[in-house]
């Protein structure tokens, strides 16, 4: 979130390589960076909720609390896809993990003796066993992090100790999604099926989910949240995990011939993203008042991808970015041309890969550089590599008068 | 053991029926540097990717330091010391030089290590030792794929030696260099010879001769013969499996 601060510090960007700046100069930029995604939370929670309400839009408070718990799923994406190279086609499953886990604990805030109305309509009289440690709130919180993680550590060890990659890998999160969406879509008696379970009626701390206070905190968590899983990613990719990381994602059979074991790493990395989806899950099933198995539809997957395309791989910020920008572009969209969102989003895709193919942030890091210096009437030669990166070319430069120059 | 750091014996793998290496043995001094030359598939890759633990045997053995190899994975082979150099340099693109030296000279490859530590003070040290060595302390900062074919030649070597194996596996360092930086890698490789065992796939003679003391001829993936470069070079079998029996038949009269 933190407009441009981060950019000297991302490998994308030639030249310029967090560890060899200046300490003094680095710590700046970090400086920078930190003041930034806290200015920017801040202006998220203090100022725009006053300001949408004032200006008549308070409906988009809401709306923008859910894009922003879906742009935590879009960060988890973007750190196996951008940072390390694995194209997961199935994150609905952990976001579904998350969401559920949270539904399960508002749906048991009953009177003692009471289970939830829908077992009724299927007959069922006693509470199935699982549903039971969702009466505890920490058991819960810790159930929306720790499910999905470990969904994706067992999932991602057999697919990744079995050197599964690439498509096949895709392939694989895929059908795994369909599996998951089948058994939830069918289990009637265990998790009401096909109609999921709904939170908005239920009570939790003494108001009703749906309650505008209530709301509010959610919107903040989620504003929160993202925060700490912005600050997360990029500590994980910044430091050495990072280099690493990038490495496996550009060539990993050689890796192993430099001594690591890709295994680990990528279950690592796998269980994290899973995890921040089932965060993102959680938040988003509150403030939109219901989860169901359509949060594992094979397109809402596909969604998550498509955002991370849009505003960037292996940029974090544009992760953020996308997905606020696509799910805005949606909502506002479908208002005025209720039937034509699914031709814009194509035309999105097909935009992207075409013209962005490092999508809108690495655009602006290249090319929209060039354009803006265009604009102001410096415009540069380009070489490859470019010359006023080249530092022997530089190191010539400043050696030209000086005897040493020819070692 | 008895000073060999490297054993093989009656190796044999065969892909679909296909024996790229044909009841080979091979053994290797502790300190030694060996070339091994031979004829377009006559299975030189392959004798690397088995010994590296990319290809398992089919039969046979390889010993390293006397520990049969065969139970291991690539990384836990890398880890017992053994380094490769690919043909065509592989380093990873998008990194630096001095981050792909500092990630082959990590001394701890596990997850939570590299996801807490910092690069310690010694292995910044080795590294920037080692730009040096390779020549490159002035592109040590941007992406390695802007770098020249040579370049990361001598980067890849760099990254092995950064390892610190005891035995390098180089598969042809000198493919697409010009005269002057042969002659560097070459340097490059016999002062290393000093203190490691090295076994070098090439093709060029004139680099051969350059570096070797001891050369082995494969050919159909087994051992033709093996000597020095001039026995080798005198050998009527060899000249008849690189130019043809003619011209071995013209040499003998």
């Amino acid at each position: 979130m933190p407009k441009g601060t981060g950019m000297t510090i991302e490998t994308v960007e030639p030249g310029v390589a967090g560890e060899q700046l200046i300490p003094r100069q680095r710590r700046r930029s970090l400086v920078w960076e930190i003041g930034g995604a806290i200015g920017v939370a801040l202006l998220l929670i203090l100022v725009l909720p006053f300001l949408l309400t004032a200006i008549g839009q308070g409906v988009r408070v809401n709306q923008l609390g859910r894009f922003l718990a879906l742009a935590i799923a879009a960060l988890g994406i973007d750190l196996i896809w951008g940072f390390t190279g694995l194209l997961s086609l199935g994150h609905g499953i952990f976001f579904a993990l998350g969401g559920y886990a949270f539904a399960m604990y508002l749906q048991l805030q009953l009177p003692t003796g009471q289970i939830p109305d829908f077992f009724q309509l299927y007959g069922v009289s006693q509470l199935p066993a699982f549903w039971l440690p969702f009466y505890s709130l920490p058991f819960t919180l810790i159930a929306v992090v720790a499910i999905p993680a470990i969904v994706a550590a067992i999932l991602g060890y057999l697919v990744f100790r079995n050197r599964i990659r690439g498509v096949y890998f895709s392939i694989l999160t895929q059908a795994a999604l369909i599996v998951f969406f089948n058994f939830f879509n069918g289990q009637q008696k265990l998790i009401n099926g096909t109609n999921g379970l709904k939170t908005d009626t239920s009570t939790l701390f003494g108001l009703q989910v749906s309650d505008p206070k209530l709301q509010s905190v959610f919107y903040i968590l989620s504003v929160l949240f993202l925060l700490g899983g912005y600050a997360l990613c990029r500590w994980l990719t910044s430091g050495r995990l990072g280099r690493i990381l990038v490495a496996i994602r550009d060539d990993e059979p050689r890796m192993r011939f430099s001594g690591y074991n890709p295994t680990g790493y990528k279950v690592f990395v796998f269980a994290i993203s899973a995890a921040l989806a089932g965060v993102a899950g959680a938040l988003y099933t509150v403030q939109s008042g219901i989860i169901t198995p359509k949060a594992m539809d094979v397109a809402f997957s596909i969604e998550i991808v498509i955002w991370v395309a849009l505003g960037g791989r292996a940029t974090l910020i544009g992760a953020i970015l996308g997905a606020l920008i696509v799910n805005f572009a949606r909502t506002i969209l479908s208002e005025q041309f209720p039937a034509f969102w699914l031709f814009f989003q194509g035309a999105l895709f097909l935009v992207v890969v075409t013209v962005l193919p490092n999508g809108i942030l690495g655009w602006l890091r290249t090319d929209g550089m060039n354009w803006v210096r265009s604009l102001t009437g410096r415009p540069q030669l380009e070489t490859y590599p470019s010359l006023e990166t080249d530092p022997e070319v530089q190191y010539e430069r400043e050696n030209l008068r000086n005897s040493e120059s020819d070692r | 053991m008895n000073g060999k750091i490297l054993e093989i014996q009656n190796l044999t793998v065969s892909f679909d029926g296909f024996k790229a290496i044909n009841n080979l043995n091979f053994s290797l001094d502790e300190g030694e540097l060996r070339v091994v030359i031979g004829p377009n598939g006559a299975g030189k890759t392959t004798f690397m990717d088995v010994i590296t633990g990319k290809t398992k045997p089919t039969e046979g053995e390889v010993y390293f330091k006397g520990r049969n190899l065969r139970p291991y994975a690539e990384h836990e082979i890398a880890r017992m010391g053994i380094g490769r150099k690919f043909q065509t340099p592989r380093v990873y693109q998008k990194l630096t030089p001095r981050e792909n030296l500092t990630l082959s000279c990590a001394q701890n490859k596990g997850v939570f290590a590299n996801l807490l530590q910092a690069a310690s003070t010694a292995e910044r040290r080795t590294v920037a030792g080692l730009l040096e060595t390779i020549g490159l302390p002035l592109k040590a900062d941007i992406p390695a794929e802007l770098l020249s074919h040579g370049e990361k030649q001598r980067l890849e070597i760099g990254m092995l030696v950064a390892q610190s194996p005891d035995l390098l596996l180089v598969d042809e360092p000198v493919a697409g260099l010009t005269d002057e930086e042969t002659e560097k890698v070459g340097d490059l490789l016999l002062a290393l010879a000093k203190s490691h065992s090295i076994m070098v796939i090439e093709h060029d003679m004139e680099f051969v001769r350059q570096i070797a003391n001891r050369v082995t001829v494969l050919h159909q993936g087994s051992v033709l013969c093996e000597g020095t470069m001039d026995e080798v070079q005198s050998d009527s079998r060899v000249i008849e499996v690189y130019l043809g029996s003619d011209a071995a038949e013209s040499q003998a009269a």
